[in-house]
Protein backbone atom coordinates (compact mmCIF):
# COMPACT_ATOMS: atom_id res chain seq x y z
CA UNK A 1 0.00 0.00 0.00
CA UNK A 2 2.17 3.40 -1.34
CA UNK A 3 2.27 5.74 1.65
CA UNK A 4 0.61 8.99 1.25
CA UNK A 5 2.49 11.63 -0.42
CA UNK A 6 5.26 9.11 -1.26
CA UNK A 7 7.44 10.11 -3.58
CA UNK A 8 8.38 7.30 -6.75
CA UNK A 9 11.91 7.32 -5.75
CA UNK A 10 13.02 8.86 -2.73
CA UNK A 11 16.50 9.86 -0.85
CA UNK A 12 16.98 10.43 2.57
CA UNK A 13 20.02 11.64 3.95
CA UNK A 14 22.05 9.35 1.37
CA UNK A 15 25.35 9.51 1.19
CA UNK A 16 27.87 8.23 -1.28
CA UNK A 17 31.30 7.41 -0.89
CA UNK A 18 33.91 6.43 -3.97
CA UNK A 19 37.55 5.85 -3.37
CA UNK A 20 37.80 6.79 0.30
CA UNK A 21 36.30 10.20 -0.74
CA UNK A 22 32.41 11.25 -0.06
CA UNK A 23 31.41 12.55 -3.17
CA UNK A 24 27.89 13.26 -2.08
CA UNK A 25 26.59 14.02 1.18
CA UNK A 26 23.00 13.91 3.42
CA UNK A 27 21.41 14.17 0.36
CA UNK A 28 17.25 13.99 0.19
CA UNK A 29 15.03 14.37 -2.48
CA UNK A 30 11.95 13.27 -3.34
CA UNK A 31 10.39 12.64 -6.62
CA UNK A 32 6.42 13.08 -7.07
CA UNK A 33 4.45 11.13 -9.41
CA UNK A 34 4.29 12.78 -12.97
CA UNK A 35 6.75 15.48 -11.64
CA UNK A 36 9.20 17.33 -13.55
CA UNK A 37 12.81 17.96 -12.30
CA UNK A 38 16.99 18.91 -13.79
CA UNK A 39 19.68 18.28 -11.66
CA UNK A 40 22.38 20.29 -12.48
CA UNK A 41 25.93 21.64 -11.40
CA UNK A 42 28.92 21.19 -12.51
CA UNK A 43 31.10 18.31 -14.12
CA UNK A 44 32.45 15.86 -11.85
CA UNK A 45 29.64 17.19 -9.08
CA UNK A 46 28.59 13.53 -8.87
CA UNK A 47 25.02 14.13 -11.33
CA UNK A 48 25.62 10.47 -13.15
CA UNK A 49 26.39 9.41 -9.40
CA UNK A 50 23.15 10.37 -8.01
CA UNK A 51 21.27 9.08 -10.92
CA UNK A 52 22.92 6.07 -10.65
CA UNK A 53 21.68 5.80 -6.79
CA UNK A 54 17.87 6.63 -8.77
CA UNK A 55 17.57 2.87 -10.23
CA UNK A 56 19.36 0.89 -8.17
CA UNK A 57 22.15 0.57 -10.08
CA UNK A 58 24.45 2.13 -7.01
CA UNK A 59 24.01 1.42 -3.02
CA UNK A 60 24.38 4.48 -0.84
CA UNK A 61 26.65 4.13 1.64
CA UNK A 62 24.80 5.73 4.03
CA UNK A 63 21.06 7.04 4.26
CA UNK A 64 17.61 5.32 2.63
CA UNK A 65 17.20 4.82 -1.29
CA UNK A 66 13.51 3.67 -1.57
CA UNK A 67 12.45 3.25 -5.25
CA UNK A 68 8.61 2.50 -5.57
CA UNK A 69 8.43 2.54 -1.92
CA UNK A 70 10.99 -0.37 -1.55
CA UNK A 71 14.51 0.45 0.47
CA UNK A 72 16.90 -0.34 -2.61
CA UNK A 73 19.15 -2.32 0.29
CA UNK A 74 16.08 -4.85 0.87
CA UNK A 75 15.91 -5.57 -3.26
CA UNK A 76 17.52 -8.94 -4.14
CA UNK A 77 19.12 -8.83 -7.46
CA UNK A 78 16.25 -9.92 -9.81
CA UNK A 79 13.68 -7.55 -7.94
CA UNK A 80 15.93 -4.63 -8.87
CA UNK A 81 15.67 -5.45 -12.43
CA UNK A 82 12.08 -5.78 -11.49
CA UNK A 83 12.29 -2.06 -10.94
CA UNK A 84 14.20 -1.01 -13.16
CA UNK A 85 11.56 -1.70 -15.69
CA UNK A 86 9.66 0.86 -13.90
CA UNK A 87 12.53 3.11 -14.75
CA UNK A 88 13.61 4.23 -18.38
CA UNK A 89 16.91 5.25 -18.28
CA UNK A 90 18.84 7.50 -21.10
CA UNK A 91 22.53 7.75 -20.35
CA UNK A 92 25.09 9.89 -22.18
CA UNK A 93 27.29 7.19 -23.01
CA UNK A 94 24.63 5.91 -24.84
CA UNK A 95 24.93 1.41 -24.73
CA UNK A 96 23.50 -0.49 -27.42
CA UNK A 97 23.97 -4.08 -28.20
CA UNK A 98 25.91 -3.10 -31.38
CA UNK A 99 24.87 -6.82 -33.09
CA UNK A 100 21.57 -6.41 -32.92
CA UNK A 101 18.92 -3.89 -35.30
CA UNK A 102 18.00 -0.36 -34.16
CA UNK A 103 14.44 -1.20 -33.32
CA UNK A 104 15.57 -4.93 -31.82
CA UNK A 105 17.90 -2.50 -29.21
CA UNK A 106 14.70 -0.39 -28.47
CA UNK A 107 12.57 -3.23 -27.82
CA UNK A 108 15.18 -5.01 -25.75
CA UNK A 109 13.03 -4.06 -22.57
CA UNK A 110 10.38 -5.93 -23.72
CA UNK A 111 12.12 -8.94 -25.49
CA UNK A 112 13.84 -9.19 -21.58
CA UNK A 113 10.55 -9.20 -20.06
CA UNK A 114 9.25 -12.05 -22.11
CA UNK A 115 7.05 -10.13 -24.13
CA UNK A 116 7.54 -11.12 -27.47
CA UNK A 117 4.73 -10.11 -29.40
CA UNK A 118 4.78 -6.91 -28.30
CA UNK A 119 8.84 -6.05 -29.22
CA UNK A 120 7.06 -7.37 -32.46
CA UNK A 121 4.56 -5.24 -32.91
CA UNK A 122 2.75 -2.00 -34.42
CA UNK A 123 3.49 0.16 -31.40
CA UNK A 124 7.15 -0.14 -32.15
CA UNK A 125 6.45 0.86 -35.20
CA UNK A 126 4.67 4.11 -33.48
CA UNK A 127 7.88 4.50 -31.20
CA UNK A 128 10.11 4.36 -33.48
CA UNK A 129 7.98 6.89 -36.00
CA UNK A 130 7.52 9.45 -32.43
CA UNK A 131 11.06 9.17 -32.44
CA UNK A 132 11.95 10.11 -36.08
CA UNK A 133 13.56 6.54 -36.62
CA UNK A 134 11.27 5.06 -38.79
CA UNK A 135 13.82 4.61 -41.79
CA UNK A 136 16.31 3.40 -39.42
CA UNK A 137 14.96 0.88 -37.68
CA UNK A 138 17.34 -1.71 -39.57
CA UNK A 139 20.57 -0.06 -39.23
CA UNK A 140 23.15 -1.10 -36.51
CA UNK A 141 23.72 1.45 -33.61
CA UNK A 142 27.38 1.97 -35.15
CA UNK A 143 25.60 3.31 -38.22
CA UNK A 144 23.77 6.11 -36.65
CA UNK A 145 24.88 9.81 -35.54
CA UNK A 146 24.89 10.86 -31.68
CA UNK A 147 21.36 12.45 -31.71
CA UNK A 148 19.65 9.35 -33.87
CA UNK A 149 21.69 7.31 -30.89
CA UNK A 150 20.09 9.45 -27.93
CA UNK A 151 16.80 9.29 -29.94
CA UNK A 152 16.89 5.57 -29.90
CA UNK A 153 18.06 5.32 -26.17
CA UNK A 154 14.85 7.53 -25.21
CA UNK A 155 12.64 5.47 -27.56
CA UNK A 156 14.27 2.26 -25.58
CA UNK A 157 13.75 4.02 -21.93
CA UNK A 158 10.08 4.37 -22.60
CA UNK A 159 9.01 1.19 -24.67
CA UNK A 160 7.89 -0.22 -21.00
CA UNK A 161 5.83 2.82 -20.37
CA UNK A 162 7.92 3.22 -17.19
CA UNK A 163 6.58 5.04 -14.49
CA UNK A 164 9.86 7.40 -14.32
CA UNK A 165 11.80 8.53 -17.11
CA UNK A 166 16.06 9.21 -15.66
CA UNK A 167 17.99 11.10 -18.73
CA UNK A 168 21.83 11.72 -18.11
CA UNK A 169 23.10 14.53 -20.37
CA UNK A 170 20.48 13.60 -22.83
CA UNK A 171 21.36 16.54 -25.62
CA UNK A 172 25.59 16.36 -24.57
CA UNK A 173 26.23 14.97 -28.08
CA UNK A 174 23.24 16.80 -29.83
CA UNK A 175 23.39 19.99 -31.80
CA UNK A 176 20.58 22.35 -30.50
CA UNK A 177 17.46 21.41 -33.09
CA UNK A 178 18.29 17.92 -31.89
CA UNK A 179 18.26 18.87 -28.26
CA UNK A 180 15.35 20.77 -28.38
CA UNK A 181 13.52 18.22 -30.25
CA UNK A 182 14.75 15.97 -27.74
CA UNK A 183 13.51 18.38 -24.52
CA UNK A 184 10.23 17.90 -26.42
CA UNK A 185 9.91 14.61 -26.41
CA UNK A 186 10.52 14.54 -22.42
CA UNK A 187 8.25 17.02 -22.04
CA UNK A 188 5.55 15.22 -23.79
CA UNK A 189 6.67 12.16 -21.88
CA UNK A 190 6.10 13.94 -18.24
CA UNK A 191 2.75 15.28 -19.68
CA UNK A 192 1.26 11.75 -20.24
CA UNK A 193 1.90 11.81 -16.28
CA UNK A 194 5.50 10.25 -16.10
CA UNK A 195 8.16 11.31 -13.63
CA UNK A 196 11.45 12.95 -15.32
CA UNK A 197 14.38 13.48 -13.87
CA UNK A 198 17.14 15.18 -16.64
CA UNK A 199 20.68 15.47 -14.93
CA UNK A 200 22.63 18.23 -17.42
CA UNK A 201 24.69 21.30 -16.98
CA UNK A 202 23.23 22.68 -20.09
CA UNK A 203 21.30 25.38 -19.02
CA UNK A 204 19.95 27.15 -22.08
CA UNK A 205 17.95 23.49 -21.99
CA UNK A 206 16.66 23.91 -18.84
CA UNK A 207 15.25 28.02 -19.72
CA UNK A 208 14.07 25.98 -23.03
CA UNK A 209 12.15 23.79 -20.63
CA UNK A 210 10.98 25.75 -18.13
CA UNK A 211 8.99 27.57 -21.04
CA UNK A 212 7.02 24.15 -21.95
CA UNK A 213 6.78 22.64 -18.11
CA UNK A 214 6.88 23.57 -14.64
CA UNK A 215 10.10 21.85 -13.61
CA UNK A 216 11.97 22.08 -10.80
CA UNK A 217 15.58 22.40 -10.88
CA UNK A 218 17.66 20.55 -7.97
CA UNK A 219 21.71 21.89 -7.76
CA UNK A 220 24.63 19.96 -6.88
CA UNK A 221 27.41 21.64 -4.75
CA UNK A 222 29.30 21.07 -2.38
CA UNK A 223 28.25 17.48 -2.65
CA UNK A 224 25.18 18.35 -1.58
CA UNK A 225 21.82 19.28 -3.35
CA UNK A 226 19.95 22.16 -2.99
CA UNK A 227 17.11 23.64 -5.07
CA UNK A 228 17.99 26.30 -7.08
CA UNK A 229 16.80 29.77 -7.51
CA UNK A 230 14.49 31.62 -10.07
CA UNK A 231 18.05 32.79 -11.45
CA UNK A 232 17.80 29.96 -13.70
CA UNK B 1 20.79 -19.04 -10.99
CA UNK B 2 18.42 -21.26 -9.72
CA UNK B 3 17.37 -24.75 -10.92
CA UNK B 4 13.70 -24.83 -11.02
CA UNK B 5 11.07 -26.97 -13.03
CA UNK B 6 10.37 -24.22 -15.45
CA UNK B 7 13.95 -23.03 -15.76
CA UNK B 8 15.30 -26.47 -17.18
CA UNK B 9 11.95 -26.33 -19.35
CA UNK B 10 13.23 -23.23 -20.39
CA UNK B 11 16.49 -24.67 -20.98
CA UNK B 12 15.69 -27.39 -23.42
CA UNK B 13 13.26 -25.82 -24.90
CA UNK B 14 14.91 -22.24 -25.65
CA UNK B 15 14.41 -18.71 -26.31
CA UNK B 16 15.34 -17.52 -29.46
CA UNK B 17 14.93 -13.92 -28.79
CA UNK B 18 17.15 -14.43 -25.41
CA UNK B 19 19.39 -16.73 -27.30
CA UNK B 20 20.25 -13.42 -29.71
CA UNK B 21 20.96 -10.89 -26.79
CA UNK B 22 24.02 -12.40 -26.49
CA UNK B 23 26.46 -11.66 -29.43
CA UNK B 24 28.21 -14.66 -30.81
CA UNK B 25 31.69 -16.11 -30.14
CA UNK B 26 32.80 -17.53 -33.06
CA UNK B 27 36.15 -18.75 -31.78
CA UNK B 28 35.24 -19.18 -28.21
CA UNK B 29 32.71 -21.51 -29.54
CA UNK B 30 34.47 -23.46 -31.42
CA UNK B 31 37.09 -23.78 -28.77
CA UNK B 32 34.27 -25.13 -26.76
CA UNK B 33 33.00 -27.36 -29.07
CA UNK B 34 36.77 -28.96 -30.09
CA UNK B 35 37.46 -29.36 -26.57
CA UNK B 36 34.22 -31.27 -25.53
CA UNK B 37 34.61 -33.93 -28.46
CA UNK B 38 38.11 -34.40 -27.66
CA UNK B 39 37.86 -35.07 -23.78
CA UNK B 40 34.68 -37.17 -25.56
CA UNK B 41 36.42 -39.34 -27.77
CA UNK B 42 39.23 -39.37 -25.19
CA UNK B 43 36.21 -40.79 -22.35
CA UNK B 44 35.05 -43.31 -25.10
CA UNK B 45 38.89 -44.76 -24.46
CA UNK B 46 38.97 -44.74 -20.81
CA UNK B 47 35.33 -46.24 -20.49
CA UNK B 48 36.58 -49.07 -23.54
CA UNK B 49 39.40 -49.65 -21.02
CA UNK B 50 37.49 -49.62 -17.65
CA UNK B 51 35.14 -51.76 -19.20
CA UNK B 52 37.66 -54.21 -21.03
CA UNK B 53 39.35 -55.27 -17.94
CA UNK B 54 35.93 -55.64 -15.98
CA UNK B 55 35.32 -58.61 -18.47
CA UNK B 56 39.12 -59.62 -18.35
CA UNK B 57 38.45 -59.79 -14.23
CA UNK B 58 35.58 -61.45 -14.57
CA UNK B 59 37.27 -64.01 -16.73
CA UNK B 60 40.03 -65.05 -14.64
CA UNK B 61 38.17 -64.60 -12.10
CA UNK B 62 35.92 -67.03 -12.70
CA UNK B 63 37.36 -69.37 -15.31
CA UNK B 64 40.80 -69.42 -13.25
CA UNK B 65 39.37 -69.96 -10.10
CA UNK B 66 37.27 -72.97 -11.38
CA UNK B 67 40.45 -74.98 -12.66
CA UNK B 68 43.27 -76.51 -10.98
CA UNK B 69 46.43 -78.50 -11.83
CA UNK B 70 48.07 -81.77 -10.90
CA UNK B 71 51.87 -81.76 -11.71
CA UNK B 72 53.30 -85.33 -11.68
CA UNK B 73 56.83 -85.49 -11.11
CA UNK B 74 58.20 -88.50 -10.44
CA UNK B 75 60.78 -90.67 -12.51
CA UNK B 76 59.56 -92.39 -15.86
CA UNK B 77 58.85 -95.49 -14.74
CA UNK B 78 56.65 -93.95 -11.73
CA UNK B 79 54.93 -91.24 -13.62
CA UNK B 80 52.43 -93.47 -15.22
CA UNK B 81 51.10 -95.39 -11.44
CA UNK B 82 51.32 -92.00 -10.12
CA UNK B 83 49.16 -90.41 -12.88
CA UNK B 84 46.86 -92.96 -12.41
CA UNK B 85 46.88 -93.13 -8.41
CA UNK B 86 46.27 -89.38 -8.86
CA UNK B 87 43.20 -89.68 -11.33
CA UNK B 88 41.73 -92.34 -8.47
CA UNK B 89 42.28 -89.55 -5.60
CA UNK B 90 40.36 -87.13 -7.69
CA UNK B 91 37.67 -88.99 -8.54
CA UNK B 92 36.56 -89.52 -4.93
CA UNK B 93 37.19 -86.11 -3.96
CA UNK B 94 34.29 -83.99 -3.54
CA UNK B 95 34.05 -80.94 -5.50
CA UNK B 96 35.76 -81.68 -8.53
CA UNK B 97 33.81 -82.10 -12.09
CA UNK B 98 36.69 -83.77 -14.26
CA UNK B 99 39.82 -84.28 -14.41
CA UNK B 100 42.12 -85.72 -17.00
CA UNK B 101 45.98 -86.30 -17.87
CA UNK B 102 47.17 -84.30 -20.89
CA UNK B 103 47.97 -86.37 -23.63
CA UNK B 104 51.61 -85.97 -25.22
CA UNK B 105 50.37 -83.61 -27.81
CA UNK B 106 48.65 -81.02 -25.79
CA UNK B 107 51.68 -80.99 -22.94
CA UNK B 108 54.11 -80.60 -26.47
CA UNK B 109 51.34 -77.58 -27.63
CA UNK B 110 51.79 -75.80 -24.58
CA UNK B 111 55.63 -75.85 -24.53
CA UNK B 112 55.48 -75.75 -28.21
CA UNK B 113 55.85 -71.36 -28.14
CA UNK B 114 58.66 -71.67 -25.78
CA UNK B 115 60.63 -74.77 -27.60
CA UNK B 116 59.17 -75.26 -31.06
CA UNK B 117 57.33 -77.85 -32.47
CA UNK B 118 59.90 -80.32 -32.72
CA UNK B 119 60.54 -81.20 -28.87
CA UNK B 120 61.32 -84.73 -28.21
CA UNK B 121 59.26 -85.03 -24.96
CA UNK B 122 59.99 -88.72 -24.18
CA UNK B 123 63.55 -87.36 -23.68
CA UNK B 124 63.04 -84.59 -21.29
CA UNK B 125 62.13 -85.02 -17.68
CA UNK B 126 58.67 -83.22 -18.19
CA UNK B 127 56.14 -84.07 -15.53
CA UNK B 128 52.84 -85.11 -16.45
CA UNK B 129 50.10 -82.67 -16.14
CA UNK B 130 46.45 -83.29 -14.55
CA UNK B 131 43.95 -80.76 -15.95
CA UNK B 132 41.13 -80.26 -13.31
CA UNK B 133 37.89 -78.76 -13.40
CA UNK B 134 36.11 -77.82 -10.48
CA UNK B 135 32.43 -77.77 -9.42
CA UNK B 136 30.70 -74.38 -8.90
CA UNK B 137 31.44 -75.23 -4.88
CA UNK B 138 34.99 -75.72 -5.73
CA UNK B 139 36.95 -78.40 -4.11
CA UNK B 140 39.10 -78.04 -0.62
CA UNK B 141 42.56 -77.61 -2.34
CA UNK B 142 44.81 -77.68 1.18
CA UNK B 143 42.36 -81.38 2.26
CA UNK B 144 43.57 -82.52 -1.56
CA UNK B 145 46.87 -81.07 -0.99
CA UNK B 146 47.46 -83.73 2.58
CA UNK B 147 45.52 -86.77 0.70
CA UNK B 148 47.95 -86.38 -2.63
CA UNK B 149 51.17 -85.93 -0.33
CA UNK B 150 50.15 -89.80 1.79
CA UNK B 151 49.03 -91.24 -1.63
CA UNK B 152 50.79 -89.69 -4.81
CA UNK B 153 54.23 -88.61 -3.52
CA UNK B 154 55.14 -86.76 -6.76
CA UNK B 155 51.80 -84.95 -6.90
CA UNK B 156 52.08 -81.55 -6.56
CA UNK B 157 48.79 -79.42 -6.70
CA UNK B 158 48.59 -75.84 -8.43
CA UNK B 159 45.02 -74.08 -7.78
CA UNK B 160 46.65 -71.07 -9.35
CA UNK B 161 45.57 -68.99 -6.61
CA UNK B 162 49.17 -67.78 -6.11
CA UNK B 163 49.12 -65.36 -9.66
CA UNK B 164 45.31 -65.80 -10.13
CA UNK B 165 44.91 -63.05 -7.39
CA UNK B 166 47.14 -60.05 -8.30
CA UNK B 167 46.23 -60.72 -11.75
CA UNK B 168 42.58 -60.47 -10.89
CA UNK B 169 43.26 -57.67 -8.77
CA UNK B 170 45.28 -55.45 -11.19
CA UNK B 171 42.55 -55.82 -13.78
CA UNK B 172 40.37 -54.82 -11.54
CA UNK B 173 42.57 -52.07 -10.31
CA UNK B 174 42.65 -50.89 -13.85
CA UNK B 175 39.06 -50.63 -14.48
CA UNK B 176 38.71 -48.73 -11.29
CA UNK B 177 41.44 -46.50 -13.08
CA UNK B 178 39.49 -46.31 -16.60
CA UNK B 179 36.42 -44.84 -14.89
CA UNK B 180 38.76 -42.34 -12.34
CA UNK B 181 40.03 -41.09 -16.12
CA UNK B 182 36.45 -40.91 -17.19
CA UNK B 183 35.87 -38.94 -14.56
CA UNK B 184 39.11 -36.75 -14.65
CA UNK B 185 38.19 -36.24 -18.03
CA UNK B 186 34.39 -34.91 -16.60
CA UNK B 187 35.95 -32.31 -14.44
CA UNK B 188 38.56 -31.24 -17.15
CA UNK B 189 35.33 -30.61 -19.30
CA UNK B 190 33.74 -28.56 -16.48
CA UNK B 191 37.22 -26.83 -15.63
CA UNK B 192 37.22 -26.37 -19.68
CA UNK B 193 33.92 -24.52 -19.91
CA UNK B 194 33.99 -22.55 -16.71
CA UNK B 195 36.99 -20.63 -17.73
CA UNK B 196 35.33 -20.32 -21.30
CA UNK B 197 31.95 -18.76 -19.40
CA UNK B 198 33.82 -16.56 -17.55
CA UNK B 199 36.23 -15.50 -20.35
CA UNK B 200 32.38 -15.02 -22.46
CA UNK B 201 30.97 -13.15 -19.49
CA UNK B 202 33.84 -11.03 -19.33
CA UNK B 203 34.24 -10.18 -22.48
CA UNK B 204 30.69 -9.72 -22.43
CA UNK B 205 30.61 -7.20 -19.62
CA UNK B 206 28.95 -4.69 -21.21
CA UNK B 207 26.40 -6.45 -23.13
CA UNK B 208 25.63 -7.51 -19.47
CA UNK B 209 25.46 -3.23 -18.57
CA UNK B 210 22.70 -3.03 -21.37
CA UNK B 211 20.67 -6.38 -20.14
CA UNK B 212 21.03 -4.74 -16.64
CA UNK B 213 20.33 -1.09 -17.47
CA UNK B 214 17.00 -2.53 -19.42
CA UNK B 215 15.63 -4.74 -16.56
CA UNK B 216 17.15 -7.93 -17.55
CA UNK B 217 17.06 -10.38 -14.66
CA UNK B 218 20.30 -12.20 -13.78
CA UNK B 219 18.70 -15.31 -13.94
CA UNK B 220 17.86 -14.23 -17.60
CA UNK B 221 21.63 -12.92 -19.10
CA UNK B 222 22.66 -16.18 -16.88
CA UNK B 223 20.32 -18.72 -18.87
CA UNK B 224 21.86 -17.22 -22.22
CA UNK B 225 25.51 -18.33 -21.81
CA UNK B 226 24.24 -21.72 -19.71
CA UNK B 227 22.18 -22.60 -22.66
CA UNK B 228 25.12 -21.39 -25.43
CA UNK B 229 27.66 -23.44 -23.32
CA UNK B 230 25.12 -26.23 -22.64
CA UNK B 231 24.47 -26.85 -26.44
CA UNK B 232 28.12 -26.37 -27.25
CA UNK B 233 29.08 -28.97 -25.28
CA UNK B 234 26.23 -31.41 -26.24
CA UNK B 235 27.03 -30.87 -29.57
CA UNK B 236 30.84 -31.76 -29.20
CA UNK B 237 30.27 -34.47 -26.97
CA UNK B 238 28.23 -36.15 -29.17
CA UNK B 239 30.60 -35.69 -32.27
CA UNK B 240 34.00 -37.09 -29.75
CA UNK B 241 31.91 -39.61 -28.97
CA UNK B 242 30.44 -40.71 -32.80
CA UNK B 243 34.34 -40.37 -33.64
CA UNK B 244 35.28 -42.42 -30.62
CA UNK B 245 32.64 -45.33 -30.90
CA UNK B 246 33.92 -45.79 -34.69
CA UNK B 247 37.75 -45.27 -33.71
CA UNK B 248 37.39 -48.28 -31.33
CA UNK B 249 34.81 -50.12 -33.58
CA UNK B 250 38.00 -50.05 -35.96
CA UNK B 251 40.36 -51.81 -33.58
CA UNK B 252 42.10 -54.95 -34.31
CA UNK B 253 39.95 -58.17 -32.37
CA UNK B 254 41.94 -60.67 -31.22
CA UNK B 255 38.66 -62.84 -32.43
CA UNK B 256 38.62 -65.25 -29.51
CA UNK B 257 42.29 -65.10 -28.41
CA UNK B 258 42.99 -64.25 -24.98
CA UNK B 259 45.49 -61.07 -25.60
CA UNK B 260 44.03 -58.24 -23.72
CA UNK B 261 45.15 -55.41 -25.96
CA UNK B 262 43.13 -57.17 -29.03
CA UNK B 263 40.18 -57.19 -26.16
CA UNK B 264 39.92 -53.07 -25.66
CA UNK B 265 36.79 -52.24 -26.93
CA UNK B 266 32.58 -52.67 -25.87
CA UNK B 267 30.65 -55.99 -26.08
CA UNK B 268 26.71 -56.43 -26.16
CA UNK B 269 24.83 -53.74 -24.20
CA UNK B 270 28.57 -52.28 -23.34
CA UNK B 271 28.30 -50.04 -26.54
CA UNK B 272 25.39 -47.94 -25.04
CA UNK B 273 27.50 -46.91 -22.49
CA UNK B 274 29.27 -44.27 -24.09
CA UNK B 275 25.69 -42.65 -25.71
CA UNK B 276 25.53 -41.43 -22.19
CA UNK B 277 28.84 -39.34 -22.38
CA UNK B 278 27.05 -36.52 -24.21
CA UNK B 279 24.66 -35.54 -21.88
CA UNK B 280 26.48 -35.97 -19.02
CA UNK B 281 28.97 -33.79 -20.97
CA UNK B 282 25.91 -31.22 -21.47
CA UNK B 283 24.83 -31.39 -17.85
CA UNK B 284 28.80 -30.40 -16.37
CA UNK B 285 28.66 -27.67 -19.31
CA UNK B 286 25.27 -26.35 -17.75
CA UNK B 287 26.50 -26.94 -13.87
CA UNK B 288 29.74 -25.20 -14.62
CA UNK B 289 28.52 -22.27 -16.75
CA UNK B 290 25.39 -21.65 -14.23
CA UNK B 291 28.25 -21.17 -11.51
CA UNK B 292 30.73 -19.00 -13.53
CA UNK B 293 27.98 -17.16 -14.18
CA UNK B 294 26.06 -16.88 -10.75
CA UNK B 295 29.69 -15.75 -9.81
CA UNK B 296 30.89 -13.52 -12.33
CA UNK B 297 26.96 -11.61 -12.29
CA UNK B 298 27.77 -10.88 -8.46
CA UNK B 299 31.37 -9.14 -9.32
CA UNK B 300 30.42 -7.59 -12.48
CA UNK B 301 28.65 -4.01 -11.43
Amino acid sequence: MPRAGAGVIELENVAYSYGGGELLSDISVKLAPGSFHFLTGPSGAGKTTLLKLCYGALLPTAGHVRLFQADVRTLERDDVAMVRRKVGVVHQDVQFLDHLSVSDNVALPLTVSGRHAEAAGPDLGELMAWVGLTNRAHALPPELSGGERQRAALARAVIMSPDVVLADEPTGNVDWDMSQRLLTLLVELNRMGKTVLIATHDLSLIRAAKAQVQARVLRISNRRVQLAGADL
Amino acid sequence: MTFDLATLRALLRGDRHADRVVPPTGFTAQLTVFASGAMAFLAVFALALSLASGRLAQRWGDELARTATIRIVAPEDQRAIQTTAALQVLSTTPGIASARALTDEEQQALLAPWFGQDLPLDSLPVPRLIEIVATSQGFDATGLRLRLAAEVPGAVLDDHGRWRAPLVSAAQRLRLLGWVVALLILGAVAAMVTLAANAALAANAQVVAVLRLVGATDSYIAQAFVRRFTLRALAGSAAGVAIGLLAVWLLPSGGDGPGFLTGIGFQGAGWLVPLFLPFISALVALLATAFAADRALRTLT
